[in-house]
């Protein structure tokens, strides 16, 4: 089989363009960053950004002039407070965004996955959010009479993929907070991975379980160390506290987010300028000791 | 007698509303600090359950986000996103879930989302995450908060999620399987729901008096008929607390 190796640069080029909507997929973990900055630096627009927590990825997207919309269930800076950039143009107006409670906006990704028009909850009463999104609607259970509250599909042009370790076809291995990202794939016309490590074949198949994301609905495969920071790849290093905190000050005026993506978005090529930019002092602070799982014995037969 | 900080007065006292063997739904802060603190005493078999998808952690450092890798290093297990709303929360696993807001009003119903109008937002906050579905399917609902005029208003700007809407007849009409908040621990004391889904003072911290919850409640605050004392935060709690939990007093220092 042919590899869909390729630089992140040129996955990017190829597979994104204006006007899509995008899902970057990771529940504060395996965030991809470096997929978002290769936007920002390519000058992509009027992306929607899908995300259940836009993170500061979008946050920084937005304040790269990608975006003409959002659609979240959790707008904040997880960990320190508000994500001020996007909350300042939701509060300015220019800004359009679609919101939801997580459990429906990841219904709205199961449904995608799982190729089914709705996907049904049962219903929380609070109201409030179901009259502001018209998406939401409550239907009849046939079975039992009763109420169900129903959000439609959410089919993504393109979902980028952070992952461990995956081979030069896209068969993906990931660990830790798997969030949404196998949903997020599946619900997607297009793949985006961006791996740790790549690996042989045999690697992925020592261990299938693991295999969350199967090559043939990958589009693209990067090898792309250090990926997440200032999120953060399981097992591999830490998530970069002191950064989420820092944006929370950087964040607060339009000039010092302009030199932020000044000089680490558009004055890096790539990822790997950007974490030797970071230097030795974070390298050491962000590593971590190993704690491996037992082997697991799959037998042979 | 020993000082304390308002955050600390706030966790201890979320602690004791912990029986051993809950499954907690918990978000980072105060809420983790408590069922961590509940844990090294009086419930050891709590388990603790995140929304990004973690079951049975026991993390060895203080998380810092919700979505912190020491969650996931020694757990029970880690699910998906979709899994830990479905199978867990709504399936009806969760007993305890913890909330917060910037309003919480006279029926414990709770603002995350927006102060002013929701198309126009004077102020934006972050929205539900999962507090919407928690606040429907946990059996009961804890709320720790600073108590402020301004946090607790009549009726809230937009109803994030469900405390007893109009009153408990309407909560009972709309057939959620959580019982709703059943706590509003405060630094000054805790309001609890009466038979009609009313918040009322029922209980007050050493020192504190009810003519200052009242005047910091935005509606006409009952006091219960009678009003219990909180127990003061024990030397070990606080110990476990400052020197196991939080040591750098990233939660724990000056108010809550």
């Amino acid at each position: 089989m042919m590899s869909k190796l390729t630089t992140l640069s040129e996955a990017i080029s190829s597979n994104i363009h204006d006007g899509d909507t995008i899902y970057a997929a990771g529940f504060t973990h395996l965030i991809p960053f470096a997929a978002g900055h290769e936007i920002i630096r390519q000058g992509i627009r009027n992306l929607v950004l899908a995300r259940a927590t836009p993170d500061l990825i979008y946050d920084q997207m937005v304040a790269g002039g990608c975006a003409r919309k959002v659609i979240f269930s959790y707008m904040g800076n997880p960990g320190v407070g508000s994500l001020r950039f996007v909350r300042s143009q939701i509060e300015a107006g220019t800004l359009e965004w679609e919101e939801y409670s997580h459990f429906s906006m990841i219904s709205r990704l199961q449904a995608g996955a799982t190729g089914l028009p709705f996907m049904p909850m049962n219903p929380t009463a609070a109201g409030d959010l179901e009259r502001a999104n018209p998406l939401y609607r409550t239907v009849t259970d046939p079975y039992s009479g009763d109420d169900v509250v129903v959000v439609p599909a959410l089919k993504p042009d393109v979902a980028i993929v952070h992952v461990q370790r995956a081979d030069a076809q896209g068969n993906a291995h990931l660990w830790g907070i798997i969030g949404e990202q196998k949903e997020a794939a599946f619900a997607s016309s297009r793949v985006i991975l961006t791996a740790e490590e790549i690996v042989d074949e045999e690697v992925i198949r020592s261990d299938p379980n693991r295999t969350l994301i199967p090559g043939f609905i990958v589009n693209a495969v990067c090898h792309a160390p250090y990926c997440a920071h200032p999120s953060y790849t399981q097992g591999y290093y830490d998530r970069d506290n002191s950064f989420y905190l820092q944006w929370d000050e950087i964040s607060k005026t339009q000039a010092a987010v302009q030199s932020y993506l000044d000089e680490w978005v558009y004055g890096v090529k790539d990822r790997s300028e950007y974490w030797q930019k970071l230097g030795v002092e974070v390298h050491q602070r962000l590593k971590v000791d190993s704690r491996p799982s037992r082997v697991v014995d799959y037998g042979q037969y | 007698m020993s000082t304390y900080s308002s955050s600390e007065l706030l966790t201890i006292n979320a602690a004791h509303l912990l029986r051993d063997g809950d499954v907690v739904f918990v978000g980072v802060g105060l809420p983790n600090l408590a069922c961590n603190l509940a844990r090294h005493t009086h419930a050891p078999n709590l388990v603790m359950i995140y929304e990004a998808g973690v079951i049975g952690a026991q993390p060895a450092r203080l998380p810092l986000s919700i979505g912190d890798p020491t969650l996931v290093s020694g757990a029970l297990s880690v699910c998906s996103m979709y899994d830990i709303f479905a199978f867990y929360l709504q399936r009806g696993n969760v007993d305890v879930g913890f909330l917060g807001g910037a309003q919480i009003d006279r029926y414990g119903n709770i603002n995350a989302t927006v102060i002013g109008d929701y198309h126009h937002p004077k102020v934006r906050l972050p929205g539900s995450g999962g507090s919407m579905e928690m606040s429907a399917w946990a059996n009961r609902c804890y709320i720790l908060t600073p108590h402020q005029k301004r946090r607790f208003p009549e009726k809230v700007d937009f109803r994030t999620s469900a405390g007893f809407l109009s009153g408990k007849v309407e909560r009972d009409a709309a057939k959620l399987r959580g019982k709703g908040p059943q706590a509003i621990v405060t630094d000054l004391g805790i309001l609890e729901p009466d038979e009609n889904g009313e918040l009322v003072l029922t209980a007050l911290h050493p020192g504190a008096t009810p003519e200052q919850a009242r005047a910091n409640t935005g509606w006409d605050l009952k006091c219960a008929s009678e009003i219990r004392t909180t127990k003061a935060p024990s030397q070990e709690e606080l110990r476990i607390l400052r020197e196991d939990l939080d040591p750098n007093g990233i939660y724990l220092k000056g108010g809550a």
